[in-house]
């Protein structure tokens, strides 16, 4: 039984998904349900005059229609910014408020402002159809850039700044660019993504009037703070009688992160009508609606010194919040940003400002990587650019670089406690055949491609903690996990996680980890998540967090279960606890023959008592039953890193660009499962290549959004990729006792760096993301291109 | 969806006959499934006409290649009579959406549909075809109107799109990466007489290109197209490509055709 | 209203149904095989593929009233006596799904390309599966995945 860590161990939870079994919030049907459908602003920015929904009410089948006077009398909250930001002049960030149905104006394309319940779908969405807005259209902006420049969207919020961040010692890195031998400049922009997790998001609301019990089934990655947050400020209904159920939910990338209107709304109308009502999103919705990832516009300057070492950084970015400040959408430009932009490389000062902005846009939010993926790029983008200046080997900058020594306190927030950096990048160079590369250059020119190499060396920092900390920074909450380790008296087990699983793979790692820690075979384990009315308070899945945070909460109510196990074991065995070893499922008295299974003593704790023998299996003061809690609040984040090598061919007379090479080796401490990590590689890899070559929301002039379908927004396909080549290294975190760094985000973190330093190598020029074939195309031409410009 | 009546249709008389109204003929739907979706498109009536006899086929003599409205992408894909007789017809077939697509999608509902950057209407332009509808034949030459809109009257249905075979032909498309419609796609086919170019997803509406024509009618080479110049007036503006780029991919595109025939 | 004959994972159905009703909406809501999708509404993600006719379409964008007569499978068709198909069985050994959304689509899509191509190189079966997007995987494990599968069919 053991050893189940470390091993390639296919999915538990494949067999319901592959066979169609897997049930989806949309796939849920209660009886007596009704079918909601939103009325959202066509406008970017428009006052509000009037709502006219008369007409609506009368058509067939509606049920009622709620608008934003609906809430306002109903006394429904706003929704809110989980984690504000102070800037640098010490004053609050300011927060527009954002009604879940909008009264007096509309900030963005898809905002939300009416709900039509109606018996059909094909009914609500007839009579939304009728619902007359009124609207005072207003002059609109969008672009990151332009936004300081542009009137107040909101009443109060000048120059639509939300906050002026300020990180790091400013003199400090002034005084290292004064002494400077070089300075290297770099501009830009990162390009805004819409996450596009496969399943669209949905919800259903179900009151029971009879117990005044609220069920609201939503895609969501994190179920209890929803309920938190919809019972605390939305004031949808009392905790202790919400109960949120996040049943199999099809990809999250932080999308699924957030309260949005819609939950609020849908659980609200549900109450109000006394019979369940079910919204889905239909993809443009999605794409209107959940929030947006990335938005940055950004001015980068590096320092150094004649010995090629880096000694300042400065960094100056516009973030866009979009029209409203959502859950996270502060804290992702900046705490989860600004000291990641130092990377993996010992730099003694550095200075940071980020300035947030509103604009009529989608909000933006936490999306896969939420703020690293930005950093990393600044910094890999720099560094290479650094290295090409002063003519140095990309490889041999970097490892001069690098930090050596751990643990490593740098000069912003990190305190980074294991790493070997040149380990990583040594075997990705092996494993990418480094030293052939200009082989291939001239065999690609052959077949008339430009060819180019792109690295990226990241580090990442995982599970934000610990509580007191970032509360102290402006969270709302604290950052720790819960598990529950339940035993059953027949000797299976129930381990409830407050981490979510939406394609993390948690029933199979969590099982391995568990199957281990108590010897019991991982089909006899079941990982309950995704109901807040199971299991205990967590904080859910986000931020690379479930495996260090939620798989080490569940080590240590494993721990708990063997410590009493081994009290019970003891008066079983006639020994004393102290003298009770705990290996492979079995409870041992020292130096004798005498064992009991854990599952003899789980029985033996449920059932406590033999016939005939009035005497107690259980020592005096022992409680029956088999459960054991643990609330496991990290000392640290995890600090995972890597070294990608990518390599791209460009066609020059049309500027397209592939894929054609893509190495990774990754360092993420103890792997639990090599299979599940590869995957979350991969598809981590993949989105960060969509960032770099395809994917990119675009407004247009009057805001209306431009690329919202799968027609207009280049999600990566499957010809989109060459196979990846994959690899790790291996130093154990210290701040868990998993050993484990987390995996989700490094692939989408490091590879949009790796990929465009490949893209602008072989073009010889900047390009900015997304490098479609047309800005490339227009580089080479502008470049001097021959082909390019016939 | 908003609600409509379904009809089938059993010959295509009885296919015109219900076309009254706000009704339209039900092909593939590729198109049109989407566009009603989305509430982009209403009818009172859709009429299947994949019942009808005769309707779906691919018959080849030695100038010409008829091809049966209902006849799916897959199939013009994988038929060895086109394959044989013009092979850049199976391969553009081919290339048409997805799978899923090309195993529901019609040549003739593609062709009335008239996408701007669908790929059939480039071919019926470049090899010269007759459509023939259960009405008249059509040169294609007139066929294609503008955007979206064709000679087609209200319940004419095309029965059949017949190809002149050329001596050589071949089709180049860049595809939109994201819809895979053609950004710009040009098809390229030598007769004896004449060499016939024609542009898809570059315009409001495939075109035929007198400057490649008249280029390669007197040289048919790459090199002949070095010379040409493309202008980007009248061409397409969009998030996916500027109308110099487009004029751009035009020859890219063109050659590349031409280095394949 | 209309009505249909149709066989659906080998079961004959008939019903009366609106006309206006896609087959994939008929499978979920009428038959309750939620294990076709929808993740869009322009016909381009491909989680709502099945077999018509033996063919991969997409349900989201074909009518039942269009599907008079027709042999429909799904992913609740293709186990046989609850073992799973090798390519159900393959996804699994690769892991060729995450989040378990696409992965209905994909393997429908996926059984179909092996019926015409036996034995497809990487690259056909990567541009077979263009008309299915997949947010998790990298499409790595899929890829390996149909291979695994063509060797074992």
């Amino acid at each position: 039984m053991a050893n189940l860590v470390g091993a390639k161990i296919e999915r538990k939870e494949d067999k319901k998904f592959l066979t169609g079994k897997g049930r989806y919030t949309a796939d849920i049907n209660l009886s007596k349900q009704t079918y909601a459908y939103f009325v959202r602003s066509p406008h970017a920015r428009a006052k509000i005059i009037k709502v006219d929904h008369s007409k609506a009410m009368k058509a067939p089948g509606v049920i009622d229609v709620f608008t934003g006077d609906s809430v306002v009398k109903d006394k429904i909250g706003g929704l809110i910014c989980g984690w504000k930001i102070v800037s640098q002049d010490g004053k609050d960030m300011k927060c527009p408020p954002h009604p879940v149905l909008a009264k007096d104006s509309v900030n963005f394309v898809g905002d939300h402002i009416a709900v039509v319940v109606a018996e059909t779908l094909e009914q609500a969405k007839n009579a939304a159809e009728l619902v007359n807005v009124s609207y005072k259209v207003q002059k609109s902006v969008t672009r990151t850039d332009e936004a300081t420049k542009f009137e107040n969207i909101h009443e109060g919020i000048d120059n639509n700044l939300s906050f002026d961040f300020l990180l790091g010692d400013k003199g400090k890195t002034d005084e290292a660019f004064s002494k400077a031998d070089k300075i290297v400049k770099v501009d830009i922009v990162n390009n805004r993504l819409i996450p596009n997790a496969m399943e669209p998001r949905a919800a259903i609301g179900d009151y029971n009037a009879s117990s005044d019990e609220l069920t609201l089934y939503t895609a969501s990655q994190n179920p209890h703070l929803d309920r938190l947050i919809m019972s605390a400020f939305n004031a949808v209904h009392p905790e202790h009688k919400f109960r949120i159920v996040s049943p199999d939910v099809g990809g999250g990338f932080g999308s699924k992160i957030n309260v949005y209107a819609e939950d609020v709304v849908i659980a609200y109308a549900s109450k109000k009508i006394g019979r369940p009502v079910k919204w889905v999103a239909e993809r443009s919705e999605s794409f209107m609606s959940d929030n947006h990832g990335r938005d940055h516009v950004t001015h980068a300057e590096l320092a150094l010194n004649s010995d090629s070492k880096i000694t300042g950084l400065k960094v100056d970015t516009i973030a866009n919040l979009g029209a409203y400040s959502l859950v996270l959408a502060a804290v992702t430009p900046t705490y989860l940003y600004a000291p990641l932009l130092l990377g993996i490389y010992d730099i003694p000062a550095a200075c940071c400002t980020v300035k947030g902005v509103y604009t009529n846009t989608a909000p933006t939010d936490a999306y896969r990587g939420a703020g690293r993926p930005e950093a990393t790029y600044v910094i890999e983008r720099i560094v290479t650019e650094a290295a090409k200046e002063i003519g140095m080997d990309q490889a041999e900058f970097r490892k001069k670089n690098f930090i050596k020594k751990f643990p490593h306190q740098q000069c912003l927030v990190h305190n980074i406690d294991s790493g070997d950096y040149d380990a990583h990048l040594d075997k990705a160079i092996e494993l990418s055949d480094y030293k052939n590369f200009e082989n291939r250059r001239s065999q690609s020119a052959k077949k008339g491609k430009l060819r180019g190499i792109g690295f990226s060396t990241y580090f990442e920092a995982c599970g934000v903690a610990p509580s007191a900390v970032v509360m102290s920074i402006g969270s709302g909450v604290g950052l720790w996990e819960s598990a529950e380790v339940r035993f059953n008296a027949t000797g299976n087990v129930s381990v409830f996680t407050g981490a979510h699983s939406h394609g993390q793979s948690h029933d199979t790692t969590f099982a391995q980890i568990v199957g281990d820690k108590l010897g019991v075979a991982i089909e006899n384990i079941d990982i309950v998540h995704g109901d807040t009315d199971k299991g205990p308070f967590g904080m859910g899945t986000y931020g690379s967090r479930s495996l260090a945070v939620g798989g080490t909460a569940i080590v240590k109510a494993c721990d708990k279960i063997i410590a009493k196990g081994k009290k019970v074991a003891a008066k079983m065995l006639d020994g004393k606890p102290e003298d009770i070893d705990f290996k492979a499922g079995e409870f041992i008295l020292k130096n004798s023959n005498k064992k009991k299974t854990i599952g003899e003593i789980a029985f033996a704790c449920y059932l406590p008592g033999t016939f005939g023998d009035v005497n107690s299996p259980l020592p005096e003061g022992v409680e029956p039953g088999l459960i054991e809690t643990s609330f496991f609040d990290p000392s640290n984040f995890s600090f995972p890193s890597g070294s990608h090598i990518c390599e791209v061919e460009v066609d020059e007379e049309t500027g397209e660009t592939k894929l054609v090479k893509y190495t990774v080796v990754d360092d993420f401490g103890t792997v639990i499962n090599p299979l599940i990590v590869e995957g979350q590689v991969y598809g981590g890899v993949a989105q960060g290549v969509g960032q770099a070559l395809y994917e990119n929301a675009h407004y247009d002039k009057s805001g209306q959004l431009t690329s919202a379908s799968y027609m207009d927004y280049t999600m990566p396909r499957a010809d989109n990729f060459p196979h990846i080549a994959l690899d790790y290294t291996c130093t154990p975190a210290t701040s868990n006792p998993l050993g484990a760094k987390g995996c989700g985000e490094a692939g989408t973190i490091a590879a949009p760096a790796a990929v465009m330093n490949a893209v602008i190598d072989a073009v010889g020029t900047d390009v900015q993301m997304p490098a479609t074939a047309e800005k490339v195309w227009k580089a080479l031409k502008k470049n001097g291109s021959k082909k390019a410009a016939a | 969806m908003k609600s409509f009546n379904f009809k089938s249709a059993a010959n295509t008389k009885e296919a015109t006959k219900l076309a009254s109204g706000r009704a339209t003929f039900l092909a593939g739907g590729m198109s049109l499934i989407p566009a009603m979706k989305l509430r982009l498109a209403a009818y009172s009536d859709l009429i299947n006409i994949k019942k009808i006899k005769g309707l779906s086929g691919i018959k080849v003599s030695s100038k010409s290649l008829k091809i049966g409205a209902t006849t799916t992408h897959a199939e013009v894909a994988a038929s060895k009579e086109v394959g044989k007789s013009i092979p850049s017809l199976s391969m553009l077939a081919d290339g048409i959406g997805d799978p899923q697509v090309r195993n529901r999608g019609t040549i003739g509902g593609s062709i009335a549909n008239n996408d701007p950057a669908a790929d059939y209407p480039s071919a019926c332009l470049a090899l010269n075809a007759t459509i023939h509808t259960n009405k008249r034949k059509i040169s294609s030459d007139k066929f294609f109107k503008g955007m979206f809109e064709t000679d087609l009257k209200k319940g004419e249905l095309i029965e059949a799109v017949e190809f002149e075979i050329p001596e050589k032909s071949a089709y180049a498309k860049y595809p939109n990466p994201a819809s895979r419609y053609a950004i710009v796609g040009v098809n390229v086919a030598k007769y004896k007489n004449e060499t016939r170019v024609s542009v898809t997803g570059a315009a409001s509406c495939v075109f035929r290109s007198k400057e490649l024509e008249s280029a390669l009618s007197s040289n048919f080479s790459v090199s002949a197209i070095d010379k040409v110049n493309i202008s980007d007036k009248n061409l397409n503006e969009d998030i996916h490509a500027s109308a110099e780029y487009r004029a751009h991919l035009i020859k890219v595109m063109a050659k590349k055709a031409v280095s394949s025939c | 209203m209309i009505s249909i004959n149709i066989k659906i994972n080998g079961k004959k159905i008939s019903k009366e149904i609106p006309d206006n009703i896609l087959l994939s909406e008929f499978l979920r809501d009428n038959l309750s095989l939620t294990g076709t999708h929808v993740g869009c509404d322009t016909s381009q993600c491909g989680t709502c593929v099945v077999h018509l006719n033996g063919n991969s379409v997409k349900s989201c964008t074909t009518f039942v009233a269009d599907c008079d007569g027709a042999e429909v499978t799904t992913i609740e068709g293709i186990a046989n006596n609850g073992k799973m198909h090798p390519m159900q069985e393959a996804f699994k050994k690769h892991h060729g799904l995450q989040c378990g959304f696409c992965t209905p689509g994909m393997v429908m899509s996926a059984v179909d390309l092996l019926k015409k191509n036996k034995n497809p190189s990487e690259q056909e079966i990567r541009d077979w599966l263009e008309g299915n997007i997949c947010r998790c995987t990298g499409y790595q494990g899929i890829v390996a995945a149909v291979k695994d599968a063509a060797s074992k069919m």
